[in-house]
């Protein structure tokens, strides 16, 4: 039978305001899914033309999927979500990488033609569920020697990135979180972040913690504006004694929760749907566990060659900063300036925070609101490193390109 | 001190049992940049299974949570007020608890008096103030949202009501005033005095929205986040909340009209709420809060210190509470399960017992009767239930196909009963049939089933006297029409053991009936005390009364219908029957009316014929009636009734028919359908002073159903 490949297209994202994972944080007595639930309907209320029966798949990423994570959670937030019992839905783990993951593995089957349209996105929450709970590695891999122990600490892995990188100093990453934050901070004021936002309301029975009762989250609670370079000098390493990274040049430990409507090209514009950018190519890639942060090079080099670009065709970046030091590593390979303008304009991870397997669809997100800023930018990328020594890119092209 | 917090402060004193529900306040930004917004959250603590309740020292907290907020509208520092609840409840109003311990009508106006106080606040604050009801919400509750400028709910909520009526109470918080001024009379007439009427029928979101009663409606799943966002459109302008004009004209009159004759056809002007909820809806007609909030005030007072309201709480718990946790039944761990049920005969009586069986155990149910066509006819009536189930929507298809595979007919006892665990018998009322039954049932069913009989009047014990294992029969009784009437008298006969009685009651919940443990004496408990009272009313129509003297003397109690529609409901030859029964068990009050017999004797259904639209005496029945010259007045007809329940119940006490006067009154209330605002019945003879003439002392202890000493 012969087919055709069909272009995919991002449609929509959004996300839930980003939290501070432990007892003091906003989403402390939420519960994961309906964090998940809630960027669902909000995709759905934001698309109205969108018949929810056309949804032929719910694809959504967590790390840990036990307890409010578990479930299969792409189903069960369907139907929490009040999709048609007809909508099926799946769970994903690609920890950091998940909704990236959760992204690329549906448009790969929207481009064959199994789906027309899809949410795709993830979730973690942080506090609920800390990173390695309830894991068993397997024990060859340290007899064998088949990873370095530090390969399962992501901090430490950072600590090794700065070892490969001599020239990647902790002066530097700081220089760049501070930016970050600056960024990020600017973003806000300038109303760019807060109209993908999902408001989530919370409650709070701890009255050390703060006031009791009902509120509403309707921002980051990570965001620290007006850090500045003597405050992050001051930080403990924790990773490492004397060592580089610290709370202030990575991202913190987060609750929250992104969702992202996908579709066949055709069939956005068959319903009317919004088109806010065109999915040119993807890849992951594989480096040594114990330097996972460097695994952004490869699966740009790859998602590049399969798309026949080069970098200097991206006119804007999107990049996860688990840590300063792997987004050093990256633009250093490209020769990329580190205060370079194309890259995450709005900040990042280490101002609004990382909520694990969320994040790539607020990657994508950001970059789809650049698009519509930037009509004279033709191609994006969204990249970011992944436990056990893994990257992802995906490249975007804007739609609103208006030629040459 | 403020007046307010004086007077909640006397009120809190004398209930020092209140579970306190706390108001929280925290302050957030709303969406779309409509300011700093200050939110209150009711919230007792516990979980959603122990409802948030408002009781004096709760008001309080409400109070000072709304001096807070107050204060920062007045200094510009919010731009608007909300309140919702804990997860899946608002509030269900006021602590009845809190009411029963008033003994002092100033107390009682403190009640009424403090909710307002605080409550009116809610109205008159610097910024507007919004209610989120965002799940189950009653009385005081809905109250609450009321006095708000706007309101929310969500479409998830499964209770929404003003029940206050139906406890004996009216909405004395702003509900009787501020209900109809929001959406009309006729409307306000519908929630406060229909629904309570009807069972205390509650609503659900969708119609809390349809009423009017609230502004807009969101799913439950993000409900608090959409009412956020709508507020800030609110409070933005760029949403503006429409409501439909009230109706003040002949309207509001022809509702008010409405409610009273609800409240006639439901209570028969026995009970007071109902009017003085309706007096004051009247009255609000001109739209002044404050008459009508003194009115309310008034009415509440006049309610709390009256005996319809303690035997309406009273009755409210015996329901709610004592019927969750029959008296003397044994431990239910000793309750073996249930996997499959026998129902030997296959009548109309046995019909609806298997399809009760079938909907509710969901094991397979086995008719059998003495021929092939009996066993057809009785699964076919359980069938066509079925699919009249599945017509109206109430089960789906598959559980039809379900329920309808479960009931089966059998001619063969032994292959439909060899693995039943407990066999039901609805065979004619004759001793000698049903012993026959149970000798054959037993010799074929495993050990350890359990054998019942819905007997309304032979011993139980003697028709177990035969068998191998008596221990293992218990009387099974239940009312017409038993998918309607809760009650099931549970009968322990003299031999049967624990595990069968705890079976019993393990099956009765199950079913979802109210289950009394009764004693094994003649016609239980309800028809017992209906036979007796009958026995009254038509011996004073043989002695000579007219049939409608007698018949209306009951009229005041505001029984669901009087004597002789009662009588042709059971049906005369019924009634005639189970009056044999007494009779020959207690020939000296219980006797056995010749007229009765002569209408039974000529086949007659009833004594009356409705073909002017109200009942009058058929000529016929007229006719075959041969009455003395003793007229009597309807008082007298009155009291000689009172007379014979009140000794009735006091000898049945006696004999330990039951465990209480609290299990008298629990079973007229399920199984006769007789009112919250009697009791049932012993809160009335006591109050009447019918239980000190006849049987020397009270029912229950003063405090009990009555205002505490």
């Amino acid at each position: 039978m012969p087919r055709t490949a069909r272009d995919v297209v991002f449609v929509d994202g959004v996300r839930t305001p980003f939290g501070k994972a432990g007892p003091k944080g906003i989403y402390h007595e939420t519960r994961a899914d309906d964090l998940v639930v809630k960027c669902i309907r909000e995709l759905l209320r934001r698309n109205p033309d969108l018949p929810p029966e056309r949804i032929d798949e719910v694809a959504i990423a967590a790390t840990t999927q036990i307890g409010d994570q578990g479930l299969t959670l792409g189903r069960t937030a369907g139907i929490l979500a009040g999709l048609p019992t007809t909508v099926p839905g799946y769970s994903i783990d690609r920890m950091c990488a998940g909704a990236m993951t959760a992204v690329t593995t549906t448009s790969g089957s929207i481009a064959f033609g199994a789906y027309d349209v899809v949410v795709a996105g993830g979730v973690e929450h942080m506090g609920r569920h800390p990173m390695g709970e309830g894991v068993d590695p397997n024990p060859r891999f340290v007899s064998e020697k088949l990873v370095d122990q530090s390969a399962l600490f992501m901090g430490m892995t950072a600590e090794n990135l700065h070892d490969r990188y001599p020239h990647i100093t902790k002066q530097r990453a700081d220089e760049y979180s501070v930016r970050s934050q600056e960024k990020a901070a600017k973003a806000y004021a300038d109303g760019r972040i807060q109209a993908d936002l999902v408001p989530i309301s919370v409650r709070r029975s701890d009255e050390s913690v703060g006031e009791t009762g009902w509120g509403l989250a309707t921002a980051d609670e990570p965001m620290r504006p007006g850090t500045t370079l003597e405050q992050l000098a001051g930080l403990k390493t924790p990773f490492r004694a004397h060592g580089r990274v610290t709370a202030g040049n990575a991202a913190g430990l987060n609750d929250g929760a992104t969702a992202s409507l996908l579709a066949a090209e055709d069939v956005a514009r068959e319903l009317g749907l919004p088109v806010k950018m065109r999915l040119v190519s993807y890849a992951f890639a594989g480096v040594e566990p114990e330097v996972m942060g460097v695994g952004p090079i490869p699966s740009t080099e790859k998602a590049l060659a399969k798309a026949g670009l080069s970098i200097g065709d991206i006119g804007l970046f999107e990049i996860n900063e688990a840590f300063a030091v792997q987004v050093l590593a990256l633009l250093d390979h490209y020769g990329i300036a580190d205060d370079d303008p194309r890259v995450n304009q709005y900040g990042g991870a280490i101002a609004f925070g990382h909520p694990l397997a969320s994040s790539g669809v607020r990657l994508m997100t950001q970059l789809a609101r650049q698009f519509e800023e930037q009509p004279h930018v033709r191609y994006g990328l969204t990249t970011m490193c992944v436990g056990f020594g893994m990257g992802g890119t995906v490249i975007w092209e804007n739609p609103h390109w208006e030629g040459k | 001190m403020s007046n307010t917090a004086e007077l909640l402060k006397g009120a809190a004193e004398l209930f020092p049992d209140e579970v306190v529900t706390t108001a929280h306040v925290r302050h957030l930004d709303l969406p779309q940049g409509a300011g700093r917004f200050a939110l209150i959250t009711l919230d007792n603590g516990l979980d959603h299974t122990k409802p948030t309740t408002l009781g004096p020292q709760s008001l309080v907290n409400l109070d000072k949570a709304i001096d807070q907020v107050e204060a920062e509208a007045a200094r510009g520092e919010i731009t608007g007020v909300g309140v919702t609840g804990k997860p899946f409840i608002f509030a269900v109003g006021a602590d009845l608890k809190g009411v029963e311990v008033v003994k002092r009508r100033e107390d009682a106006l403190a009640i009424g008096k403090g909710g307002h106080d605080v409550f009116k606040r809610l109205s008159s604050l610097a910024v507007p103030t919004f209610a989120y009801y965002n799940g189950a919400s009653m009385g005081g509750g809905v109250e609450v949202g009321l006095h708000c400028s706007y309101r929310t709910v969500s479409r998830a909520i499964p209770a929404f009501s003003l029940p206050e009526v139906f406890l004996g109470l009216v909405p004395g918080w702003g509900g009787c005033t501020l209900l109809p001024n929001l959406v009309g009379a006729d409307r306000a007439v519908s929630v406060i005095i229909e629904n309570s009427l009807n069972q205390n029928k509650q609503l659900r979101g969708e119609q809390v929205f349809e009423l009017g009663i609230a502004d807009a409606i969101f799913d439950g799943a993000d409900f608090l986040e959409q009412s956020l966002i709508w507020t800030a459109s609110v409070l933005r302008g760029e949403l503006e909340v429409e409501r439909p004009d009230v109706d003040r004209g002949e309207a509001w009159d022809q509702a008010v009209a409405r409610g009273r004759s609800i409240a006639d056809s439901k209570v028969h002007g026995a009970a007071p709420a109902a009017y003085r909820a309706l007096d004051i809806i009247a009255a609000a007609r001109n739209g002044d809060l404050r008459q009508g909030f003194d009115a309310e005030d008034r009415a509440l007072a006049d309610l709390i210190m009256g005996d319809e309201l303690r035997s309406g709480l009273y009755a409210f718990n015996l329901v709610n509470k004592r019927a969750k946790r029959p008296a003397g039944a044994p431990d239910k761990k000793l309750a073996r399960p249930v996997t499959k049920v026998g129902v030997v005969g296959a009548g109309l009586m046995a019909s609806q017992l298997a399809l009760l069986f079938a909907r509710r155990l969901e094991v397979p149910v086995v008719l059998t009767d003495i021929d092939q066509e009996r066993v057809d006819k009785g699964v076919g009536y359980v069938h066509e239930e079925i699919d009249k189930l599945l017509l109206k929507g109430r089960v789906g298809q598959d559980k039809a196909n379900r329920l309808k595979a479960l009931v089966t007919g059998s001619l063969d006892k032994a292959a439909a009963f060899g693995d039943a665990d407990f066999v039901i018998e609805a065979v004619f009322e004759e001793m000698g049939v049903k012993q026959q039954v149970f000798a054959e049932v037993e010799a074929v069913v495993p050990e350890h089933a359990i054998l019942a009989t819905n007997t309304s009047s032979l011993s139980v014990t003697e028709m177990a006297s035969k068998l191998e294992h008596p221990e293992r029969v218990v009387g099974f009784h239940f009312f017409n029409p038993v998918a309607v009437l809760p009650l099931l008298e549970i009968v322990r006969a003299e031999r049967t053991d624990d595990a069968s009685l705890a079976t019993a009651f393990a099956v009765a919940k199950s079913l979802k009936k109210t289950a009394v443990l009764v004693k094994d004496a003649p016609a239980f408990v309800v028809n017992r005390i209906l036979t007796r009272f009958l026995g009254e009313v038509l011996r004073s129509i043989d002695e000579g009364t007219p049939v409608e003297v007698a018949d209306r003397a009951l009229a005041p109690l505001g029984l669901p219908m009087s004597p002789i529609v009662l009588l042709e409901l059971v049906g005369p030859a019924v009634a005639h029957h189970v009056a044999g029964t007494l009779n020959a068990a207690f020939p000296d009050r219980f006797a056995v009316s010749e007229n009765l017999g002569r209408i039974v004797k000529a086949g007659k259904r009833g004594l009356y014929v409705y073909d002017s639209g109200k009942p009058e005496l058929d000529p016929e029945v007229a006719a075959l009636f041969e009455t003395g010259d003793t007229v009597l007045t309807e008082e007298q007809v009155r009291e000689r009734a009172l007379n014979a329940i009140a000794g009735e119940i006091r000898l049945m006490l006696d004999e330990g028919v039951v465990a209480e006067a609290h299990d008298i009154d629990l079973c007229l209330i399920t199984g006769a359908g007789w009112p919250f605002h009697l009791g049932g019945i012993t809160p009335y003879l006591d109050r009447e002073g019918v239980s000190e003439r006849v049987a020397g002392k009270r029912f229950l202890e003063p405090g009990v159903a009555s205002i505490p000493n």
